[in-house]
C-alpha cells in the first residue's frame, strides 16, 4: 500500500458510514482531492473520517450492522436449527457442542441467579454466542476483508462490530433496561425508589433518614450508571486495543507472521474471555435486582 | 468512533435476537436436555432393577440346585435300599425253594426205599419158604411156616 502508517490505520478504524452530510459541505476523496459542493442535503456513504463525523447521529455504520446482524442469523439459524432437531437419544456432533455450551450457559446461570425469569437464560446464551462470534472477527487477517472491499469499491469495512461502541453500548444499554424493567416489574415503583434512595447508608432515625436520602440517591445513581458503560466500555476497549495491536503488526512486513500467531492465539483467549464476562455480569446485573437489601 | 443511530439499530437487533432465542432455541434444548437425565435416570434405575432381579435369580436357582440334589439323593438312597431289599427277599425265596425241594426228593426217597424195602421184604418171605422146601424136600405146613418167616422178616 502506498499510504503512510497514519492513512493505513485510519482506515482500519474508519467504519463504513451511511448518513446525509449537510447542504454546502465540501466534499474530498481519501487522498485530499477536492470532489464537489454540496448544494442540498445528500444522503450518501462517508468517503473520509471527517464526512462521517459531519454526518452526525442519524448516520448508521452499515459494516458494524451487516456483520453483527449477519454473526447474529448464524448463531439464530444454527441454534434452532438445532434446537429443532433436538434428540434426547444419542445427540450428533453439532448438538453435542450445542448441548455444551447451554448447558455452560445454563450453569453460569443457575450459579448466580436464583429468582424465577424465563428470560435471563436464553439472553446470557445471546449475549455469549453472539459477542463470541463478532469477537471472532477480530482472528481473520485485518488486510483480508478489507482488501476485498476495496477492491469491490467500498471504502471502509471493519469486521469486528465489537471494535465499535455503538455495537458494544447499545447491548450494554439494552441490558442496561432490561434490568431497570425487572427491577420495577419485581419491586415496584416504591420499592425501585426505595433501593435507590435508602441503601447503602440508613438509620432507624427519621431525620438521619432524611439526610442520609440525598447521599443515597448521588452514590446509587452513580454506581448504578457506572453498570451499562463498564460493561459496554470493557468489551468496546478490549476488543479495540486487540484489533489495534493485529493492524500495528500487520504493518511490519513478513516478520508479522510469529507475532501474529501469538497474538492471535493469546487473542482466542481475550476473545472468549471477554464474552464471557459480558455474559457473566449481564447475570450479575440482572439477579442484584432481585435480592432484598 | 462516532457515536449514532447504529447503537438504536444494533439495541432493535440485540432485542430480536434475544426474543428469538428465548422462544425457538432455549425452550426445545433444555426440554431436551431435561427429557435426557429423565432417560438416562430411567435407565440406570433399570439396570439396577435388572441387577437385583439377576441376583435374586441367582439365589434362586442356587437354591433349586440344592433342593434337586437333596431329592436325587434321596431317590439314590431308596433305590439302593429297594434294591438289597429285592436281593435280600430273593435269596430268601430261593433258599426256601431249594429247602422245599430238598424236602421233596427226600420225601420220595424215603418213600422210595420204604417201598422196596416192603416188596424186597415181601420176597425174602417167598424166597425163604422156596429155599427151605427145596432143602427140606417137602412141603412144610405153610400156615405154621409163615408165621415164622413173617417173624424172620420184620426182623430184617
Amino acid at each position: 500500500m502506498a499510504n503512510t502508517a497514519t492513512e493505513y490505520i485510519q482506515h482500519h478504524l474508519q467504519n463504513l458510514t451511511y448518513g446525509q452530510l449537510p447542504a454546502g459541505f465540501e466534499r474530498v476523496d481519501a487522498h485530499g482531492q477536492f470532489l464537489e459542493t454540496l448544494t442540498e442535503p445528500t444522503w450518501t456513504i462517508a468517503l473520509t473520517p471527517l464526512e462521517a463525523k459531519a454526518m452526525g447521529f442519524w448516520a448508521i455504520h452499515v459494516d458494524s450492522m451487516f456483520w453483527s446482524l449477519l454473526l447474529g442469523l448464524v448463531f439464530a439459524v444454527l441454534f434452532s436449527y438445532v434446537a429443532r432437531r433436538a434428540t434426547s437419544g444419542v445427540p450428533g456432533k453439532l448438538q453435542n457442542t450445542i448441548e455444551a455450551i447451554v448447558e455452560f450457559v445454563d450453569t453460569s446461570v443457575r450459579e448466580s441467579f436464583h429468582g424465577k425469569n424465563r428470560l435471563i437464560a436464553p439472553l446470557a446464551l445471546t449475549i455469549f454466542v453472539w459477542i463470541f462470534f463478532m469477537n471472532l472477527m477480530d482472528l481473520i487477517p485485518v488486510d483480508w476483508i478489507p482488501g476485498l472491499a476495496t477492491l469491490a469499491g467500498i471504502p471502509y469495512m471493519k469486521v469486528v462490530p465489537t471494535t465499535d461502541p455503538n455495537i458494544t453500548m447499545s447491548m450494554s444499554i439494552s441490558v442496561f433496561f432490561l434490568m431497570i424493567f425487572y427491577w420495577i416489574k419485581v419491586k415496584g415503583v416504591s420499592g425501585f425508589v426505595g433501593d435507590l434512595a435508602l441503601h447503602p447508608f440508613s438509620s432507624n432515625n427519621l431525620v438521619a433518614k432524611a439526610i442520609l436520602i440525598p447521599i443515597n440517591l448521588l452514590l446509587e445513581t452513580v454506581s448504578l450508571l457506572a453498570k451499562p458503560v463498564s460493561l459496554g466500555l470493557r468489551l468496546f476497549g478490549n476488543m479495540y486495543a486487540g484489533e489495534l495491536i493485529f493492524i500495528l503488526i500487520a504493518m511490519i512486513g513478513w516478520t508479522q507472521l510469529p507475532l501474529h500467531f501469538g497474538w492471535a492465539v493469546l487473542h482466542i483467549l481475550v476473545i472468549t474471555l471477554q464474552a464471557y464476562i459480558f455474559m457473566t455480569l449481564t447475570i450479575v446485573y440482572l439477579s442484584s435486582v432481585y435480592e432484598e437489601h | 468512533m462516532n457515536i449514532n443511530a447504529t447503537l438504536i439499530g444494533q439495541s432493535i437487533a440485540f432485542l430480536f435476537f434475544v426474543w428469538f432465542c428465548m422462544k425457538y432455541v432455549w425452550p426445545p434444548l433444555t426440554r431436551m436436555l431435561d427429557e435426557r437425565q429423565q432417560k438416562i435416570a430411567d435407565g440406570l434405575a433399570a439396570a439396577d432393577k435388572a441387577e437385583k432381579d439377576l441376583a435374586s435369580a441367582n439365589s434362586q436357582v442356587a437354591e433349586l440346585l440344592k433342593e434337586a440334589r437333596a431329592e436325587a439323593q434321596g431317590i439314590i438312597e431308596q433305590a439302593n435300599r429297594r434294591a438289597g431289599q429285592i436281593v435280600e427277599e430273593s435269596k430268601t425265596q430261593a433258599r426256601e425253594e431249594g429247602d422245599r425241594l430238598k424236602a421233596a426228593a427226600m420225601a420220595e426217597i424215603t418213600q422210595e426205599t420204604n417201598r422196596a424195602r416192603e416188596a424186597l421184604r415181601a420176597q425174602v418171605a417167598t424166597l425163604a419158604v422156596a429155599g427151605a422146601e427145596r432143602i427140606l424136600g417137602e412141603h412144610l405146613d405153610e400156615a405154621a411156616n409163615s408165621r415164622l418167616i413173617d417173624d424172620l422178616a420184620a426182623e430184617l
